[in-house]
């Protein structure tokens, strides 16, 4: 009989068992155990700070390099490229007629043909740079994170560049990415399971304890799972039974980085899947709100189901995004006005991400959900800052509209975002007939304001 | 995601349009970055889908004559050389520019080009002259549903009579520059960069 034992395969073996045991103990330690108990060995800022001077040499020799070889460098700037004035329409068209008017203005007439120089210097205006469209792609950079995905200038590199791209790639691709995705399905699936086996539980105080504690636990998890580092400010505004949490929208992962510092009810759609199977079990914890696709269209069903659940104190504080799609973290878009109209007390908080590390923003027409989430786990790390703003109330002779807007620039101001008017579902859809018709309006009043003035004369 | 953007514009092209419209280096890779997160079918062309995507245009009056203005008759994409030709006409005139020789072409973003820009926003049927019936269509994308006919009508007429030297009963561009003199062209029709 041959036997096919051969001493350097029972090596392999040992060695093999021997790495797993230890891979796992420091994962243990390291990761899972602070998890549990909410504490951090502070070893991902160590991380941030390392990477942090990494990047700033990577930069200086991206332009040394480009000075070198005498091309200009592409500067992207987040602001504006042209200067626009803040005019309005009846401003600059009195002023385009006032240089080119003949006669005195108290006769102006009702109509000249320069008028349309407004018109089309706003729309070329608009053509080389809105507000708008910008918002929904990611932002662009200024110094250089050693990711090929957010730089134009790499070709730029020199080889000593080159080597530590591709030092980065292995890490991320090598090390990092399996971590975080063997860190993921041990928060999801220990969130699944230990939710269904709390569900058994009956209704009462050890109940709601231990399901706040295993939400917590595995929340946490996932935020290891991705290497966020998070700052909470403030947090002595936290929001509390009964009331309604709003935050800005960027991508899914807001919710995760809420969640790991607090508990929420969460409100939305029911899914199939594995996104259905996390929810429906979530449920048996602890009361969230989750919705029939059918029911979603009905807008008097949502408000009902909402305010009941804020009215009975005993309700976790529900967790809403206002602006109803994600947008790329540099401005906030029109809120809808639903989760104001219900009357419970809003507690505003603004998320802000340092794009330096990791792009967070689900660009959703471009990347499928597990697409963004790989992209997610090979980056550097997401590191955010989360504002809790003092809780507001609607005030009288306020209507659900305004209530919003004022919410919403708090959120703006202290994020250091962009206050927008206009809506997030333009990222899909189309712009309403209504505002061109605003526009046509006020033209009209110039040339028939006149008109009145002439007949009184 | 922008990316991409100026390694797929080639050096020798920043230069032929550098000197076909006087935007620098950095203007025209900027706007080339612009130029390609417009395109949403990344074929290196605009439609005018992509344009109207643009809200700001979309409630602009004269949105549709404005986003007229990038096409060429018949054609229904614009690339990037087309797309920077319109745009220059918008470029501030610079005071060296005012005095080149008048042998060289006039450049795109010259008093009378801008005037022509304008122009051509009033001539819907590209035949050199803005007939009463195209400066009333004209008026009417302008005002919407707030003004009558019949007033709408008699602005018209006003107009072209104060306009119409030859009585032809329409408005040809010598004519259109004679009414228009005295405005400010270079300050009204042009656009600063911040960079």
């Amino acid at each position: 009989m041959v036997l096919f034992f051969n001493p350097f395969d029972n090596l392999v073996c040992i060695l093999l068992g021997i790495s797993f045991t230890v891979w796992f103990t420091l994962l243990l330690v390291f990761i899972i155990v602070p998890a549990i108990f909410g504490v951090s060995f502070g070893i991902r800022r160590l991380y941030m700070k390392t990477l942090l001077k990494i990047f700033e040499w990577a930069t200086l020799r991206i332009e040394r390099g480009a000075k070198e070889k005498n091309h200009p460098l592409y500067k992207p700037y987040s602001n504006a490229i042209i200067a626009k004035e803040p005019t309005s329409l009846e401003e600059e068209i009195k002023e385009i007629r006032r240089s080119g008017s003949n006669r005195d203005l108290d006769s102006a007439s009702e109509f000249e043909m320069s008028d349309i120089f407004y018109f089309a210097r706003r729309g070329v205006e608009s053509i080389m740079d809105d507000e708008v469209t910008k918002r929904f792609s990611a932002e662009e950079l200024e110094s250089w994170n050693l990711l090929t995905r957010s730089n134009n200038n790499f070709h730029y590199i020199s080889l000593r560049l080159t080597v530590l791209w591709g030092l980065g790639l292995l890490i991320r691709y090598g090390f990092l990415l399996p971590l975080r995705v063997t860190l993921a399905f041990t928060g999801v699936g220990l969130l699944v399971f230990l939710t269904c086996l709390v569900g058994l539980l009956p209704n009462g105080r050890l109940k709601n304890f231990l399901s706040e504690k295993v939400h917590l636990m595995c929340y946490r998890i996932c935020v290891r799972a991705l290497t966020a580092i998070i700052t909470y400010h403030d947090s002595e505004n936290k929001p509390k039974n009964g009331g309604i949490c709003v935050a800005n929208h960027t991508s899914p992962i807001d919710v995760i980085i809420l969640a790991s510092d607090g508990c929420y009810a969460m409100v939305g759609q029911i899914h199939g899947g594995l996104m259905g199977v996390i929810q429906r079990s979530m449920v048996k914890a602890c009361p969230h709100v989750w919705f029939e696709r059918s029911e979603v269209k009905d807008r008097h069903l949502v408000a009902k189901r909402l305010s009941d659940h804020v009215e009975d104190k005993s309700k976790l504080p529900i967790l809403i995004f206002p602006e109803g799609t994600c947008i790329n973290n540099t401005s906030v878009m029109m809120f809808k006005k639903g989760s104001f109209e219900i009357g419970a007390t809003v507690y505003p908080v603004a998320i802000k991400y340092d794009p330096r590390f990791g792009d967070a923003f689900w660009n959703s027409s471009k990347f499928g959900m597990v697409n963004y989430l790989l992209r997610m786990m090979s980056s550097w790390a997401i590191v955010c800052s989360v504002w809790y703003l003092p809780p507001m109330s609607r005030e009288e002779g306020e209507d659900a509209v305004q209530f919003a807007n004022r919410v919403k620039a708090a959120i703006a101001r202290q994020g250091g975002l962009v206050d927008l008017l206009w809506d997030g579902g333009l990222k899909r859809g189309k712009v309403k007939d209504t505002f061109k018709e605003e526009q046509q309006k006020l033209y009209s009043k110039m040339l028939v304001g006149t008109q009145e003035d002439r007949s009184r004369s | 995601m922008g990316s991409r953007a100026s390694t797929l514009l080639r050096e020798e092209e920043i230069e032929e349009i550098k000197k076909e419209t006087g935007f620098s280096h950095s203007q025209i890779t900027r706007l080339y970055s612009r130029f390609t997160s417009l395109d949403k079918g990344e074929n290196g062309t605009l439609s005018r889908e992509d344009f109207q995507r643009i809200p700001e245009l979309a409630i602009n009056p004269l949105g549709d004559r404005i986003i007229n203005a990038f096409f060429p008759e018949g054609e229904d994409q614009v690339n990037f050389r087309g797309f920077m030709r319109t745009l220059a006409h918008f470029r501030p005139i610079e005071d060296n520019e005012k005095n080149k020789n008048a042998a060289a072409s006039e450049p795109l973003n010259s008093r009378t080009n801008k005037l022509l820009f304008a122009f051509r926003l009033y001539d819907l049927d590209r035949d050199d002259k803005i007939s009463r019936d195209e400066l009333l269509q004209v008026l009417r994308m302008m005002v919407g549903v707030n003004i009558s006919d019949e007033q709408l009508g008699s602005i018209a007429d006003r107009t072209i009579q104060e306009a119409d030297t030859n009585g032809d009963n329409s408005i040809s561009f010598n004519e259109f520059i004679k009414v228009l003199e005295k405005v400010d062209v270079e300050q009204k029709m042009s656009i600063r960069f911040l960079h």
